[in-house]
């Protein structure tokens, strides 16, 4: 992405940003060790998908399930479940995964955990079959780099992204192409209402969900390659964006990088808060997923614009700050850079109030300011939009002049029919109309906006970031009757929003297992040693 | 003209004006335009302006027409079905629970049987919500205790009891052989035998299977079907515990 770095125009006081970085790093720490000493039912079935093992039984459960069920009833998954799984594969129990899985749904086959020699050589298996995959990930993402070269970037910034969301690939696709032509840089396909809370990924191309097209790794292949058709058609190339959330996020992000998905919604403590996912599932499995995605060059967009739509955009504006930050932390932790950083944020606040574009301006300069190197997703409003479309046109029209003048790296078109029907043709291209013509219009004004020092802008970010750093404080001095990590004790009183989630509750906790000292994963093994610097090979 | 009569304002009493905008399946052209018009003719609009015409890609064109409408309303012969309770804003349905109750409305949600579908429920009750409103549990008045899915009826009773629930909700997404229907008729059984009478928590069933007018076949005081949004049932959640309360008064 070509450098949207504005001058710094604010004037805040590092001392204070580094104070919110460090309190972020502070609250993060602990919960990282609790990712790293504990696994998943979906961590699991994700190395199993990255050794090769695909498909599904005919009533649609995929093998990975199957085999991840066998293996933890028979000797648990505290020691990694391709452990056990090689062992089977190298005594002779079956030729190959898929055909181990089938036997394992059957009861035909056991597992045992191999001691000594045999668990080396099972180990040694495992992590060439595990690798294989991580392969297939590097390889798409140097495809992705030469594509990119080949057909170049969009011309400016901020990427136009656009959402399809007809239920069925097949729609899908001419629809996705037709947003590339009219002028998206990333399509998004939004997932199936309910699809996050899943605990499987369903196979094949599908034609039927609801308010949104399940992602299976077949629909994001023939989404990638429609996509690359039209980016050789345009001569620009085109990304595709989908989901690593809810209960599948490791598999997905596994699915994602192998099949050269190019962005990934994946928020740090979305599911938590508005899913009810159990926090230790979504800490562990988000953490391998944004591995993965590190390794796979994939950018993240996180999810703040979630705390502007249930909270007021004014009052709760600092808690997008403290999100941000929190997203950053976990995210560096896990490998990705600065330019894999899509930290969300949205225009969100009530029309009706005085200043409010002063109080947007000065809420997305100050995101802009605090991360000058991710390229920040900039979401339109959707609470304020009421069905008078006319009066959403221009609220759209003032999204884009703030997200021009503030420099943000990746815009997602509002509609002016948000909250209405899904889009017309119609609305679609006059968005996009209306994208266009503020960027052509108004994008220079990154040069000349500089907002006065000690003015309204520059005094409103100072005390958002400064709410900001007392919410982090707070959250780093909490504690429960548990012991839980300060994080996890905010997060089950309350602190973000009005969702209390403690750690020993919520969707998903049955699949968490803390991990024994024998564990192995070699996905994880190699994930941790870092991004091979070969990934970027040319 | 009586006065139940009248015609759409632009800005003469009487003009009739409307304004309107779509999209035809077809190259922008000459021939295109005049598609238009024949669309809005036929649409009552006489005489039809074509004030914009814009080419969308190769296949379809954009237009924006104004027309005075041939067509008269009757006032009088405009018939509405009143809800029979009004829609609420969040902020009002948890000023009334306040008022009304004094505390929390309480309310326990479940999948019941085998059905594993928690998407129903979800969208009511998690705070993300549905077709852009919150969920249940995003109302400061309401305590959302949310099962989940599979959950037994006598552990779905226990529970209500013990949270001293104001309303049950109960969602039954997919179902085989009306088993939507032996469900709930066996869970209305078990909470009247479990409460005296006249005290047993708000009965509400939630399934696209559902016919909306059974709720007395099936022992329950409200059905909702497809697309129904949290907003919704906070309302006549917020009706209900109203008309309770007069009762007892």
């Amino acid at each position: 992405m070509s450098p949207t770095r504005p001058a710094p125009v604010l004037d805040l006081d590092p001392a204070v940003v580094r104070r919110a970085r460090s309190l972020a790093r502070k609250a993060a720490a602990p919960v990282v060790t609790i990712a790293q000493s504990h696994t998943t039912v979906s961590v699991e079935r994700a190395t199993l998908r990255l050794a090769g093992l695909a498909g599904a039984d005919h009533e649609r459960i995929p093998w990975v399930n199957h085999l991840v069920t066998a293996v933890r009833d028979e000797v648990g998954l505290e020691h990694g479940v391709t452990t056990p799984v090689y062992d089977a594969l190298l005594r002779g129990e079956a030729p190959d995964l898929t055909t181990l899985a089938q036997m394992a749904a059957s009861g035909n086959v056991s597992f045992r955990l191999p001691a000594g020699r045999e668990a080396a050589a099972a180990r040694r298996a495992a992590a060439k079959g595990v690798g294989a995959g991580l392969g297939r990930i590097d390889a798409a993402r140097r495809t992705r780099e030469r594509l990119v070269r080949r057909h170049g970037d969009p011309a400016s910034t901020p990427w136009i992204y656009l959402i399809v969301a007809t239920g069925d690939i097949y729609e899908d696709i001419p629809q996705a192409q037709a947003a590339a032509r009219e002028g998206a840089d990333v399509i998004a396909v939004i997932r199936s209402t309910g699809q996050s809370l899943l605990d499987y990924i369903p196979e094949g191309a599908t034609r039927e969900g609801f308010a949104g097209t399940y992602a299976t790794q077949e629909n994001f292949r023939l989404m990638r390659a429609a996509l690359d058709d039209v980016s050789k058609e345009l001569g620009r190339y085109v990304r595709l964006t989908n989901y690593a959330s809810g209960l599948c996020m490791p598999e997905i992000a596994a699915l994602a990088g192998m099949e050269r998905l190019d962005m990934m919604l994946n928020d740090s403590m979305y599911g938590i808060l508005f899913r009810d996912i159990n926090p230790i599932r979504t800490f562990v499995d988000q953490r391998f997923s944004r591995q993965i995605h590190a390794r796979a060059g994939i950018i993240i967009n996180t999810g703040e614009d979630n705390y502007l739509t249930t909270a007021d955009a004014v009052e709760a504006a600092h808690t997008v700050t403290v999100s941000q930050l929190l997203n950053e932390r976990f995210a560096k932790e896990a490998g990705l850079e600065d330019w894999q950083l899509g930290l969300g944020h949205a225009f969100e606040i009530n029309p009706e109030i005085p200043d409010s574009f002063r109080l947007e301006l000065a809420h997305a300069l100050l995101a802009r300011q605090l991360f000058p190197d991710a390229p920040l997703k900039w979401m339109p409003p959707t609470k304020h939009m009421t069905g008078d479309i006319f009066r959403g046109y221009l609220l759209d029209g003032f999204f884009n002049l703030a997200g021009a003048m503030t420099g943000q790296g990746i815009l997602l078109v509002g509609m002016m029919t948000e909250a209405v029907v899904t889009p017309f043709l119609s609305d679609r291209d006059l968005a996009l109309q209306n994208v266009r013509y503020v960027m052509n219009a108004a994008s220079g004004l990154t040069e000349d906006f500089h907002p006065p020092r000690d003015g309204f802008i520059q005094n409103r970010a100072r005390q958002v970031l400064s709410e900001a750093v007392e919410l982090l404080e707070r959250i780093v001095a909490d504690t429960d009757s548990a012991g839980d990590a300060p994080l996890l004790a905010a997060i089950a009183d309350g602190t973000f929003g009005l969702m209390k989630r403690p750690a020993d509750r919520g969707k998903g906790l049955d699949g968490v297992v803390r991990r024994a000292d024998g564990y192995d994963n070699p996905a994880i093994t190699a994930l941790d040693a870092g991004v091979p610097a070969k990934a970027a090979r040319r | 003209m009586s006065g139940s009569i009248i015609r759409p304002y632009g800005d003469t009493t009487g003009d009739g004006m409307v304004q309107l905008s779509f999209t035809l399946p077809i190259p922008h052209d000459k021939k295109a335009e005049g598609a238009a018009l024949q669309l809005a003719r036929k649409m009552g609009l006489d005489p039809a302006l074509l004030v914009h015409a814009k080419a969308m890609g190769p296949d379809f064109t954009f237009f924006v027409v104004y027309g005075s409408s041939t067509h008269l309303v009757n006032l009088d012969e405009v018939r509405v079905v009143e809800r029979e309770y009004p829609l609420l804003s969040a902020k009002d349905a948890n000023l009334a629970i306040r008022r009304t109750l004094r505390r929390k409305l309480v309310v326990v949600g479940a999948c019941i049987g085998t059905d594993a579908h928690t998407v129903g429920i979800d969208a009511i009750l998690n705070i993300k919500g549905f077709a852009g409103e919150k969920g249940l549990e995003y109302y400061r008045e309401i305590k959302v205790v949310n099962l989940g899915a599979q959950v037994l009826v006598p552990e779905l009773v226990a529970r209500a009891r013990a949270e001293k629930a104001d309303a049950v909700l109960v969602s039954q997404v997919v179902t085989q052989k009306d088993a939507h229907i032996h469900n709930t008729t066996q869970m209305s059984a078990a909470f009247r035998e479990a409460y005296p009478a006249g005290h047993v928590p708000i009965l509400i069933v939630g399934g696209p299977r559902f016919e909306e007018d059974s709720a007395a076949q099936l022992g329950v005081d409200r059905i909702f079907g497809r697309g129904t949004t949290p907003g919704e049932v906070a309302s006549y959640l917020v009706h209900e515990i109203t008309v309770r309360k007069g009762r007892k008064a």
